[in-house]
Formats: C-alpha cells, sequence, structure tokens
C-alpha cells in the first residue's frame, strides 16, 4: 500500500514514458478486484438482501397473510419483547450451552486419543481405521440419522440387544425416546460419530509436525509418555485444537438435522427445544416469520461472538501464509 | 535380556492394535450395519435376536425402496441442484482464490473476513429471510432457488480451499514463466490450470458432497414431494406408518449414501492430503 503511492507520487514527476507504465501497473492493480467481483456481487445478493429483510422483517408482525400480501406491518421491538420474555427461549438456550459443552468435549477428548492411536498402531491398522474414518466422514447427516433411529429402536434396535449382552443391565424393548436426557444423549453420540473422522485425521496430521528426535531425545532424558504428551505434543497442537473446538462450538451450537430428524417432529416439544429448533418451529413452522426473524437474529449474533476469536486466527494465519 | 524387551514391545504393539481394531469397529460398524440390514431378508430384520451377516442376501429392500413415488424424481432434482451449484461456485470461487493467493490489495482482509465469517453462520438462522425473500420472487418450490441459497455457503467454502491449493503452488514457476516471455494469461492456462487440477477436483468433490448432504434449505423451500430433493425424500421415508418397513429404509439409506461414498474414496487422498494441508498450515 504504502510502496505503491509513493510510487504513484513518483510518477507524476517523471516523464511519459514512466506515466505509461504507472497505467499498466494501475490496470494490473485492478485485476484482484475484477477477480473477486463475481463472488462479491453474488454473496451481495443472495445473502446481503435476505440480512437486509431479516432486520426489516424481525420489527414487522409478518405471517401467512403478510407473506401472500408481500407487507408486514410495523410493531417496532415488540417481536424480541415478545422472545425475551419467553422462558421457553431461556431455557433452550441453557439446555443448547450444555448440549454444546457436551459435545465439543466429547469431540475433542475422543479425537485426540484416537489421533494419538492412529500413530501407535501397526501400519495396516493405521491405514484400515484411517479408511474406515474417511468411510464415516462420507456418511451423509440425514442417512446417519436413518441408522442411528434403526439401531436404538425399541422393538428390534441391535443397541438395546448388545448392551443386554454385555450384561450392562436389561435393555429388553427399552425406549430410548421417551426422555429429554436420552434423546438429545443419542443425538450427542450421533455428532461426535460424525465429527470424529474430521476432528482426527486434522490431529493425526497436525501430529506428524511434532519433530521425532525432540520426543526422542526426551525420553532418553527419561520423560514419561504423558510428559511427553504436555510438554511437547500439546504445544505444537494448540493452534489446531484451539480452531478444531472453536469450529466445533460453532457448529454444535446451530445443529439442527440431527436433533430435528433423530427426535422426529412427532416427540419435538418445548422440553426438548435446540436453538435451531426452536427458531425453526416459532418461525417458520408456525408461520410467524417477524418473530421468526427476531430469534434468527439473537441467535446469529450469538454465533457471531462466538466466531470473532476463529475468524480472527484464521485471518491472521491467511495473511501470515500469502 | 534384549529378546524379552523385543517379545515386551510387540506385546505392547500388538494391544494398540487390538484397541485400534476395537475403535475401527466401533465407528464402522453403523455403516456396516446399514448395509447389511438392506439386504436381510424380512424374518432376519424383525428378529430381536440379529443377524449380523446376512447369509441370504435378498434385493426385494432396494427394490421396494427405488419404486416407492418420488425417488427418481428426487434423484434427479438433486442431482441438478447439485451439479449447477458446484460448477458456478468452481468458477467464480477460482477467480477469487487467485485474487486472495496472488494478489496483494486493499480491502484484501475484509474479503477474507467475509469469506470465512459467512461460513460461520448457522444455516437454521437463515431459514426465515431466504423463505421470505424467495417467496417475494416466487422462487420458493423451485429449484433455482436452492442453488442460488446453497451458492452463498459452498462460494465461501470454495474460495477459501482453493485458495489453499493455490499458496500450495510455488509462485516462482509462474514468475520463472513470465520472464521467458509468457502472458499472464499464458501462465495461468500452461501453468497454474493443470497444477491446480487436483485442487479443483478436490473441491468440487467436497462442494458436491456438502450440497448433496444438504437437508434444511431443502426441506424449508421446496414443499412439492415431486420437487424435493434426495435427503428430503429420505427424512420423510419412514412416514407415519406404525410398522416401520427397516429393510427398505436402509436399502435407500444405501442408495443415498452410495454417490457419496463412491465420490469421497475415489479422490479421499487427494480430499485428505488437501484438508490436512489446508487444517495444518490454516
Amino acid at each position: 500500500m504504502l510502496e505503491s503511492s509513493s510510487n504513484a507520487a513518483a510518477g507524476t514527476l517523471l516523464g511519459t514514458s514512466r506515466r505509461r507504465r504507472l497505467w499498466g501497473r494501475t490496470a494490473r492493480g485492478a485485476v484482484p478486484f475484477a477477480l473477486i467481483l463475481p463472488v462479491i456481487a453474488v454473496i451481495a445478493v443472495i445473502l446481503g438482501y435476505p440480512l437486509y429483510w431479516l432486520v426489516k422483517l424481525s420489527t414487522e408482525r409478518y405471517g401467512l397473510f403478510e407473506l401472500i400480501r408481500h407487507q408486514g406491518t410495523s410493531v417496532g421491538l415488540d417481536n424480541y419483547r415478545s422472545v425475551l420474555h419467553d422462558p421457553v427461549f431461556w431455557r433452550t438456550l441453557l439446555r443448547t450451552i450444555v448440549f454444546t459443552a457436551a459435545n465439543v468435549c466429547m469431540t475433542m477428548v475422543l479425537g485426540m486419543l484416537i489421533a494419538l492411536l492412529l500413530v501407535r498402531v501397526s501400519a495396516v491398522v493405521r491405514i484400515l481405521l484411517s479408511s474406515g474414518l474417511v468411510l464415516v466422514w462420507a456418511m451423509p447427516v440425514v442417512v446417519a440419522v436413518q441408522v442411528w433411529y434403526w439401531m436404538t429402536n425399541f422393538e428390534n434396535g441391535v443397541v438395546n440387544y448388545v448392551l443386554t449382552e454385555l450384561h450392562l443391565g436389561d435393555f429388553f424393548q427399552h425406549d430410548w425416546y421417551v426422555t429429554t436426557f436420552s434423546q438429545l444423549s443419542l443425538v450427542t453420540l450421533l455428532i461426535v460419530w460424525g465429527a470424529l473422522p474430521f476432528v482426527v485425521i486434522t490431529l493425526y496430521a497436525g501430529l506428524a509436525q511434532v519433530p521425532r528426535d525432540l520426543v526422542e531425545a526426551a525420553e532418553v532424558d527419561g520423560a514419561r509418555p504423558w510428559m511427553v504428551f504436555r510438554d511437547i505434543t500439546l504445544p505444537i497442537l494448540r493452534p489446531i485444537l484451539l480452531i478444531l473446538t472453536s469450529l466445533s462450538i460453532i457448529w454444535d451450537f446451530g445443529v439442527f438435522t440431527q436433533p430435528y430428524l433423530l427426535i422426529g417432529q412427532s416427540k419435538i416439544t418445548t422440553g426438548n427445544y435446540l436453538m435451531s429448533i426452536y427458531l425453526f418451529e416459532e418461525g417458520y413452522f408456525k408461520s410467524d416469520f417477524g418473530r421468526g426473524a427476531a430469534i434468527s437474529i439473537l441467535m446469529l449474533l450469538m454465533v457471531a461472538v462466538l466466531s470473532i476469536f476463529y475468524v480472527r486466527k484464521m485471518v491472521r494465519m491467511g495473511e501470515a501464509t500469502a | 535380556m534384549s529378546a524379552s524387551r523385543t517379545r515386551g514391545r510387540r506385546t505392547r504393539q500388538l494391544g494398540w492394535d487390538a484397541l485400534g481394531l476395537a475403535v475401527f469397529a466401533v465407528m464402522v460398524f453403523p455403516v456396516f450395519w446399514m448395509v447389511s440390514t438392506a439386504f436381510k431378508p424380512d424374518d432376519q430384520i424383525i428378529s430381536v435376536t440379529p443377524t449380523w451377516i446376512p447369509l441370504h442376501p435378498t434385493l426385494k429392500h432396494f427394490r421396494d425402496a427405488i419404486e416407492k413415488p418420488f425417488f427418481w424424481e428426487d434423484v434427479k432434482n438433486s442431482l441438478i441442484v447439485v451439479l449447477v451449484t458446484v460448477a458456478i461456485s468452481i468458477v467464480l470461487a477460482f477467480l477469487a482464490a487467485v485474487a486472495l493467493a496472488r494478489y496483494g490489495f486493499s480491502g484484501r482482509k475484509l474479503f477474507v473476513v467475509l469469506v470465512i465469517g459467512i461460513q460461520m453462520l448457522p444455516q437454521a438462522g437463515l431459514i426465515i429471510p431466504l423463505y421470505v425473500v424467495l417467496a417475494r420472487y416466487h422462487q420458493v418450490n423451485a429449484l433455482s432457488g436452492l442453488i442460488v441459497t446453497y451458492m452463498t455457503f459452498v462460494l465461501p467454502f470454495c474460495v477459501w480451499t482453493l485458495r489453499g491449493f493455490l499458496l500450495g503452488i510455488p509462485k516462482e514457476l509462474e514468475e520463472a514463466a513470465m520472464v521467458d516471455g509468457s502472458t499472464r494469461l499464458g501462465v495461468f492456462v500452461k501453468i497454474l490450470l493443470p497444477l491446480m487440477g487436483p485442487g479443483l477436483v478436490a473441491t468440487s468433490v467436497f462442494a458436491f458432497i456438502t450440497t448433496w448432504n444438504e437437508y434444511i434449505f431443502a426441506r424449508v423451500l421446496l414443499n412439492d414431494q415431486s420437487k424435493q430433493t434426495v435427503t428430503v425424500w429420505l427424512s420423510y421415508f419412514l412416514g407415519s406408518s406404525r410398522h416401520t418397513d427397516w429393510g427398505a429404509l436402509m436399502a435407500a439409506s444405501t442408495l443415498t449414501a452410495v454417490p457419496v461414498i463412491i465420490f469421497f474414496l475415489l479422490v479421499q487422498r487427494r480430499i485428505a492430503f488437501g484438508l490436512t494441508q489446508g487444517a495444518v498450515r490454516g
């Protein structure tokens, strides 16, 4: 930036041949803008415009009638007031936070352990396990939900059979979809299972960066495995772990498909809402788009706050590598 | 003494391998169980005592699944949506990625924030405004509306991933070609594009998979059963019947997952390489 402006200042003092070259440089300076223009234009239309509408909708009464008329009635901040005075909103928020924390902790701890295991196993097992992880990674979420539901159904689900056979209790015809806790636990298992491949493979790649000789030197000096992990591996993995953790938090906080489909629409109540489902049911399903918009904005703001760390980190890394 | 030490090491290695196999079994079991159920005769499915491997496989459930109403229509819809979304996104994103990886320009940082930030938006948070806006322009229940919606997320993803691949190609190659008298366009066509082949394929496949798998927007924006995508078709499969046809459901699940899995495995190395590279390097 600075350099180019001083060049420009110098350019005006110099002759025409220099000026032509300067013009060439300006034209070349426009190249990156021309390159990003299509993406910017598309995003402005397909995201910017709806976001403008989101803000507008949140201050209007906008139901089915208004949708057909294409015209809402302004109600000021009533939608926000209604949401913030709704005890269901606060209970849902609390439930979503606990749910997210549980998911992220399980994902990160198990992911780290499996990545470390991947380093220890022999080549054949490593190939097998990593192919298995890629296979799981490739499973579409909606498909995984159906399989989960089939494995855990109370009549002839294989999970009940296996748990009973392992003498972990009598799970004959045990219905997992009765209490909120067990419903959400199944959703958690599904999410963790689906998230593990990405986390494990990323961490495993990070482990390859740990200098072998450093670990060996520490071992020669008598360091225990967990000391090596704490003092060498963990500091090196720290940036990757932070990024994965914040990504998981953001994803799990806004998760919709897994809880919505696994619990099943008929069993969704205000008692087992997560944030996205609350928004979907109150805004879209009940066709109360104005109130739904207010919930959306509150949720987007929460995720924006959660994202600040991740985005800053990524931007800084992006700038460093460029 | 050294013999006993190697024996000890070998036992420990066996222990790790056994643990690795156990993790493999637990992780892969749901996928195995889906395929296994899809091939089982009905009496083995209903039985409380499971049959692990179908010794007398049947294709009946697959026939039942594809004969369900709207299966082929919805597969076609998914393919149209996915191919158009990915094709447009990859071209536009590649241009922007070149700008990010090869040029410094003012507003660059803002653009990076935009690209990363959008990918973090929770999809549920956008269903209301997208539904209302698309309804205004009569794009609800139209594949075009869904394609436009998907581009919101696929575009930034492609920009960022392609940028990562571009950074992996040394600038010196292009500079050397420039010194040898190539034009910028010539460098682009002769050097950058061939080297970017794997990156473009990997990114397209990833965009393909996310789009094929997407559920919530398709559920909200397409109401007509003949206009839905496969994921929504599958989610309605259970319907309201009391007795679930598990065999057909698992066959349908297998059919939905198969294109994704094949695609993923075909380019697995490149993808894993690209993604981990991106993740490690940021």
